[in-house]
């Protein structure tokens, strides 16, 4: 019968992205990229919303909430998973919206005004069915795969608004989107890139062999370097892994010492983060959201006779204040730091930021 | 003597070469020969450029009787303004002036005065005229010496090691090593565009190659401390200072004076290709270069009526106590007023591995303080491990992290301990690349930085950043292999690929709060005091 047929494969599915999930926890970085990640959940999303059963947009929200929840646990850093899942509930709620014919910006915005004169919740919980909602919302995650696919374009199309000739960039570590837009702006001007390693795993020496295959004059440093070198770059443009909700960072271990620095010689400091990356955290103490990986990449354990008596810590990421930060680039242009809590209440409902 | 050199001009210039491919020292004799004729040869081409035709004919005889430089010379006298055409004429002078004097004791005082006189004004005449700006340098030699000692308007030469990008500095050094009979090294790999200037050398082709062994040029001591300095065996601002004072020792002690030479001259001599061959091996540091001056000033003050053995033993008790004075109790100067820095409780971090630190560390913790250390360690050079294994070895409680992590650790952290490579006069600290780095980062934590640092580092150079005189290290070190995959072993075939392994860098005195020094604490600022008080006392 199709049906179930239908529901194990679905299961199958989602139990294969979570082990997935789960393996790419390591320090080297997730088995893919970010922009891959969110690609896989909202293809998966589109699948459920497909195959699973729901009769109102109510259900498919708890189903989509109950499965957030379990890829959430699976890699708690990882927060695109979580990001697509919210983007996708406020997709299903625009589109429940659009077909029960009321507006949607009256339904958007919490407004005191709304609150004072409405006295109350919402009155409809989203029970109504809809035949077309399901095609609806097929559609409109089709739309936002479209958008996924273009983002690292998008950025590097804006390379060259940013980098002018004969300028010395720096970065840090691996980021597939600084990647791309070093490399775009390359093709039409000539720059010096000096890439920081980012121990212990350092994948900038990944970043700059493939920068360096380029074109691009790239030059490796350790990372004790970077204050040293910094008083002759004139940009620092780096990727993260996470945009948090106050303009914050969460980005490679070393890159608050970068941004320190940079800030310490007025060099403009430039993210370049894609929307997907704006996750709805705030930090509330610095070390809730920290992530470790083994210390034998720190400490090996051919120092075996001291191991036992010392404490070895091998974070993974660095938090980056938002006053440090002077530009994010993103799929959909340019914004100052402070511009960012505004961007993500157009991305994400309220009521989603607890899945 | 001279015209004997000129007469059968082939005959000692074989017996030099022959020397030379022999690999012998030269005598001294051979080498003034050899200094004379190259100064010819330059005053030779000097006066090539010269359009009185007259002079150059007189200055085609090189080595001239002292008739000649005698007549033209009070011609010359009265005339200032023949400025350029008394510059060949004397320039020949000061030259054969010895030889004159040898040639011919005879001549009367009177006569000899006025030469010299005459040159005197000539050349400053000639000097003034040609280089009227650079005042500072000609001002003080022109006046009587009324100039106060303190000031020292003279512009100390540049040192070559820090001029690469400078071509007629490569020869010059080229040939002053070959005088001295030591090999050239050679620059290793692609060098970041930045740092042109200085040199990078790789660590598997060490200096020792390409000398002969038992070389009878350098002493053995000597190339034994170079291969350990090269190959890194020998590492940390005191302990290079200290193995190359008694590498010196053992030179001393090895050292006889040869006949007609006195000790207090030769024996300076003596050390100065040992000390460019140390410089190839790896540049010296601000430490040694103390050291060295301090013992070529003992050298030069011993009298010339002491005995050889007397001096020998006066020199080795001088070395025995500047190590003693200013390394070791120094230390116990530092440890002593440090020790009142640090209070129970208090969680210390250090960085790297400075062998002060480290010993103030280890008498806080005999002293019953509490404390534990949170050790910063950096690629490529690691050197935090060996700080770890001594402090934990003392059971101190330690923790261990890289560099990039330090801003998550630092909210721990009470106090920040650094150790000094160096502090230059305008009070930036030298230390190990990544100093500077853990300053910036404890200022922005609001953490007290306190650096420690023994007087005898304290230099009198200036300096804003890291670039200008810096160190660079082998560039393979920073390939970095993980299981089993390296990224960047091809580098050098990848033509827009280049490797940066500073050694170096200085922090500005703003993030240091207090350096504790064995005259006491001082702030950054004060340095150029107490380098002052030191050149007083001395």
């Amino acid at each position: 019968m199709p049906g179930p047929d239908r529901e194990t494969d679905l299961t199958e599915r989602i139990e294969a992205f979570l082990s997935d999930l789960k393996r790419g926890g390591s320090g080297t970085g997730p088995l893919r990229g970010s922009a891959e990640t969110a690609r896989e959940t909202t293809s998966l999303l589109r699948r459920i919303t497909a195959h699973a059963r729901w009769s109102s947009a109510e259900d498919l929200m708890e189903i989509f909430r109950k499965e957030g929840r379990r890829m959430t646990a699976a890699q708690p850093s990882e927060t695109t998973v979580g990001n697509m899942i919210r983007r996708v509930l406020k997709i299903v709620r625009e589109e429940y919206a659009r077909s029960r014919g009321s507006s949607e910006e009256a339904d958007q915005q919490e407004s005191l005004h709304k609150l004072l004169t409405s006295g109350g919740l919402c009155d409809d919980n989203f029970k109504l069915h809809f035949a077309t909602l399901k095609a609806n919302v097929i559609e409109a995650i089709n739309e936002l795969l479209t958008e996924l696919e273009g983002t690292t374009d998008n950025i590097a199309m804006q390379a060259l608004e940013h980098i002018h000739s004969n300028e010395v960039i720096m970065t840090i570590g691996r980021s597939r989107t600084v990647e791309a837009f070093l490399k775009d702006a390359a093709r039409k001007r000539k720059f010096h890139v000096i890439v920081a390693e980012c121990a212990p795993f350092c994948q900038g020496h990944k970043m700059a062999t493939s920068l360096s295959e380029a074109g691009i004059e790239t030059t490796v440093i350790a990372d004790a370097a970077i204050f040293a070198v910094m008083s002759r770059v004139n940009k620092v443009i780096i990727g993260t892994q996470t945009v948090l909700a106050n303009g914050g960072l969460r980005a490679l271990n070393g890159t608050h010492t970068l941004a320190l620095a940079a800030k310490h010689h007025s060099t403009p400091l430039i993210v370049c983060a894609p929307m997907f990356k704006l996750s709805p955290q705030f930090p509330n103490e610095e070390d809730t959201f920290h992530k470790f990986v083994s210390p034998h990449e720190v400490l090996p354990f051919t120092e075996g006779e001291i191991l036992s008596k010392v404490n070895v810590h091998c974070p993974v990421f660095d938090y980056v204040p938002p006053d440090l930060i002077t530009l994010f680039i993103s799929n959909i242009g340019g914004h100052a730091p402070s511009y960012i809590y505004r961007l993500m209440s157009e991305l994400y409902h309220p009521e989603d930021h607890e899945l | 003597m001279a015209d004997s050199g000129e007469t059968d001009g082939l005959g000692p210039k074989d017996g030099i070469q022959q020397a030379k491919t022999d690999g012998k020292e030269l005598t001294k004799d051979e080498k003034q020969r050899l200094r004379k004729e190259k100064k010819q040869q330059k005053k030779g081409k000097e006066k090539k450029d010269d359009k009185a035709s007259n002079e150059s004919e007189k200055e085609k005889k090189p080595v001239v009787s002292s008739a000649p430089p005698a007549s033209s010379v009070p011609s010359t006298q009265p005339t200032t303004q023949k400025a350029p055409p008394a510059v060949p004429a004397l320039v020949p002078g000061p030259a054969s002036e010895t030889s004159a004097l040898a040639d011919k004791p005879a001549k009367s005082k009177a006569e000899l005065k006025a030469e010299r006189r005459a040159r005197q004004e000539a050349e400053r005449a000639s000097k003034q005229g040609k280089k009227g700006d650079v005042v500072g340098q000609q001002a003080p030699t022109s006046k009587p010496k009324a100039v106060p000692s303190e000031l020292q308007p003279v512009v100390k030469r540049l040192p070559e090691h820090i001029q690469l990008d400078n071509p007629d500095v490569l020869k010059k050094l080229a040939k002053k090593y070959e005088r001295q009979q030591i090999p050239l090294r050679s620059d290793y790999g692609y060098k970041v565009s930045l740092f042109s200037h200085l040199h990078q050398y790789s660590r598997k082709a060490p200096l020792t190659q390409q000398i002969s062994i038992p070389s009878t040029v350098i002493h053995p001591a000597i190339v034994r401390l170079g291969l350990q300095y090269s190959q890194g065996i020998v590492a940390g601002s005191n302990a290079r200072s200290v193995a190359l004072l008694h590498a010196f020792k053992q030179v001393i002690r090895d050292y006889t004076t040869p006949p007609n030479e006195e000790l207090s001259r030769d024996l300076v001599n003596k050390l100065k290709p040992y000390i460019s061959f140390l410089n190839q091996c790896r540049p010296l540091s601000a430490s040694m270069g103390n050291a060295i001056k301090h013992i070529k000033k003992e050298i030069s003050n011993i009298p010339s009526q002491w005995k050889e053995e007397e001096a020998k033993r006066s020199l080795l008790s001088g070395i025995d106590s500047y190590i003693n004075e200013k390394i070791i109790l120094a230390a116990e100067a530092v440890a002593k007023s440090a020790i009142e820095k640090i209070s129970d409780g208090d969680v210390i971090l250090v960085y790297g591995c400075s062998s002060l630190v480290n010993h103030i560390l280890c008498k806080a913790f005999e002293k019953n303080r509490k404390f534990r250390v949170i050790v910063v360690d950096s690629r490529p050079r690691l050197e935090g491990r060996e700080a770890l294994r001594r402090l934990v070895q003392r059971g101190i409680s330690c923790t261990y992290v890289l560099i990039s992590a330090v801003s998550y650790i630092l909210p721990e952290v009470s106090k920040v301990f650094l150790g000094a490579h160096a502090l230059l006069a305008n009070g930036y600290v030298m230390s190990r690349v990544g100093t500077s780095q853990i300053a910036l980062v404890a200022k922005a934590f609001n953490v007290p930085v306190l650096v420690c640092c023994e007087t005898y580092k304290f230099c009198e150079r200036v300096q804003t950043d890291s670039f200008v005189s810096n160190e660079l290290d082998d560039p393979d070190d920073l390939i970095v292999t993980r299981k089993g995959k390296t990224q960047l072993e091809h580098w050098q075939q990848v033509r827009s690929l280049g490797l940066l392994n500073l050694v170096y860098d200085v922090t500005p005195p703003d993030f240091v709060d207090l350096v504790i020094t064995d005259l006491g604490m001082i702030p950054c600022t004060s340095v150029p005091v107490v380098l002052r008080v030191k050149n007083v006392d001395q």
